[in-house]
């Protein structure tokens, strides 16, 4: 078992999409195993954001750079186009002003790579409409109170929500997942009903 | 018995800076009064202490004389040079001034140039002294000191080290040996009785005019020199960590973010953490174990990069 086999499998594809010797900037980078793998493999030049300080503290311990820092405060102290890509993996979601963090992303990085829980699975859809209660599953376990995920979105809004902000996708990449989330695999039959996940590249808008 | 120095809690062995992996350097400060010459000095071609004739000194000066010793001892390069206030304000010009003789450099409550205010509070400090009538020009060696002063100054300067909310927890408006308030101008309030108790102390150990060349050196010292922080930086290849104190308003967050955010654009490795604390500019002094949490892998990870780099075993001399 290598050290990638041990990272989500979302990130694996996440380092796949990610060039070699890029300039990466990871936001809510943890303890920064990402950009660990990121510099190692791939040569990148990494740069993190992270809130929580055990986990800013095990991301120094790997020898990376880390600026404590809150997302909702946007990417103020980075100038324009400073990264050729602009890492968030399943962040989305808990932030306050997605649309504030996405423009920024666009305004820093030549390319961002937004992972984000797919809302419109038809587990979460089947869920709502048997039920009638907000879904609460292994991989959402909060009650409508206490979640940190404040902005669900499923794909077909995240491709409005990428236009009305700048943006335009580059490559959209649904997913789903194995039984232990170490396979995934892409989701071609209609995938707003059957991704539990997406990778989005997006890009300034011409 | 001495009393342990107030970086007991941070150095030694099994400490975040740790005796037993690295071998520490810390000399006392150009322009100090606890061993490198200063202004208490004797002028050896007087025979009489410098006093208000030695030449006034800059942070940049501080680190130069200490580049000076690691040459003497035979230190080429340092793991880390690590500062705490106007410690840090020097290990920043460490990394400014001999970029290839640092791979790290750690800053503390610090900031790359004093505002208004902390300029502001050294001024009422210097004033004080100036204003003894025992300073006498600063020709008071051998004679009357202007004791009085000093311990003003110092009395400023322990406000200013603490916050609003650490100063109501510690004192509030209580009374020191005493029931009713004596409508008289004497010392009654338990923050008081504090301040001059640390301002006697402080006369006893410190000289006031080197208290008049430090606390000058703090204000003139600007990171950003004649260019700006981005520019004189760019391209350095010191990784930095830099630490404040959320209620630090002596070297206020604030500052030291400005300093992250040129070293962001200068492309320097930087990592930054605020510390949530009620202590002040004192938390520096007071929260070692939150400290550690960064500074201790920051630093076993400079440690393993050198010794790799240098092609030294796991457990090999890295001094």
């Amino acid at each position: 078992v290598t050290a990638a086999d041990l990272l989500r499998a979302d990130l694996q594809l996440v380092i796949s999409l990610v060039p070699e010797g890029s300039r990466v900037l990871d936001l809510g980078c943890g303890d920064g195993s990402l950009m660990a793998h990121l510099r190692d493999e791939r040569g990148c030049d990494v740069r993190g954001i992270e809130l929580a300080p055990a986990e800013i503290a095990a991301a120094l311990g790997r020898g990376l750079s880390v600026i404590q820092g809150d997302l909702d405060a946007g990417l103020r102290g980075y100038p324009d186009d400073s990264f050729d890509v602009v890492v968030l993996s399943q962040t989305i979601q808990v932030m306050r002003n997605p649309a504030l963090l996405l423009r920024e992303m666009l305004r820093v990085g030549k390319r961002g790579i937004i992972t984000f829980p797919n809302f419109g699975h038809w587990k979460v859809r089947g869920y709502l409409a048997l039920k009638g209660r907000m879904p609460v599953s292994e991989s959402i376990p909060f009650s409508w109170y206490d979640t940190p995920n404040i902005h669900h979105t499923t794909l077909k809004d995240f491709r409005d929500f990428v236009a009305a902000n700048g943006g335009e996708l580059e490559r959209e990449i649904p997913l789903s997942a194995g039984e232990w989330r170490r396979e995934i695999h892409e989701v071609s039959l209609w995938p707003n009903l059957f991704a539990d996940t997406a990778v989005a590249v997006v890009r300034k808008a011409p | 018995v001495e009393k342990p120095g107030w970086w007991d809690v941070m150095v030694g062995p099994g400490q975040a800076i740790d005796t037993q992996k690295y071998f520490v350097i810390c000399s006392n400060v150009l322009g100090g009064c606890m061993g490198t010459t200063g202004p208490g000095s004797v002028d050896p071609s007087t025979g009489k202490p410098y006093a208000l004739s030695f030449p006034l000194v800059t942070i940049e000066d501080m680190v130069n004389a200490q580049a000076a010793l690691l040459t003497e001892l035979g230190v080429e390069t340092l793991l880390a040079v690590i500062g705490g206030s106007v410690g840090g304000m020097q290990a920043l010009a460490w990394a400014k001034q001999y970029p290839q003789r640092v791979r790290t450099c750690i800053g503390v409550a610090t900031t790359p140039r004093l505002g208004a205010q902390a300029i502001g509070f050294n001024e009422v400090g210097r004033q004080a002294i100036l204003a003894d009538a025992h300073f006498n020009g600063g020709d008071y060696y051998g004679s009357q000191e202007p004791e009085q002063g000093l311990a003003i100054a110092r009395m400023v300067g322990h406000i200013t080290y603490l916050s609003d909310e650490s100063m109501r927890a510690k004192f509030g408006r209580r009374l020191q040996d005493r029931a009713y308030h004596a409508f008289d101008f004497v010392t009654e309030f338990e923050v008081e009785s504090y301040l001059s108790y640390q301002g006697r102390k402080f006369v006893e150990r410190f000289d006031a005019n080197s208290y008049l060349y430090m606390t000058k050196a703090m204000d003139y010292f600007d990171l950003a020199g004649s260019s700006t922080i981005a520019e004189s930086l760019a391209g350095t290849p010191v990784r930095f960590l830099l630490i404040t104190f959320s209620s630090d308003w002596l070297f206020p967050t604030y500052q030291t973010a400005g300093l992250v955010d040129a070293l962001r654009a200068a492309r320097a490795e930087v990592s930054f953490a605020e510390i949530p604390s009620p202590y002040g500019h004192d938390a520096f002094l007071l929260e070692p174990e939150e400290q550690r949490r960064y500074i201790e892998p920051f630093l076993e990870r400079a440690l393993f990069e050198a010794r790799a780099e240098l092609g030294l075993a796991e457990g090999g001399d890295a001094s």
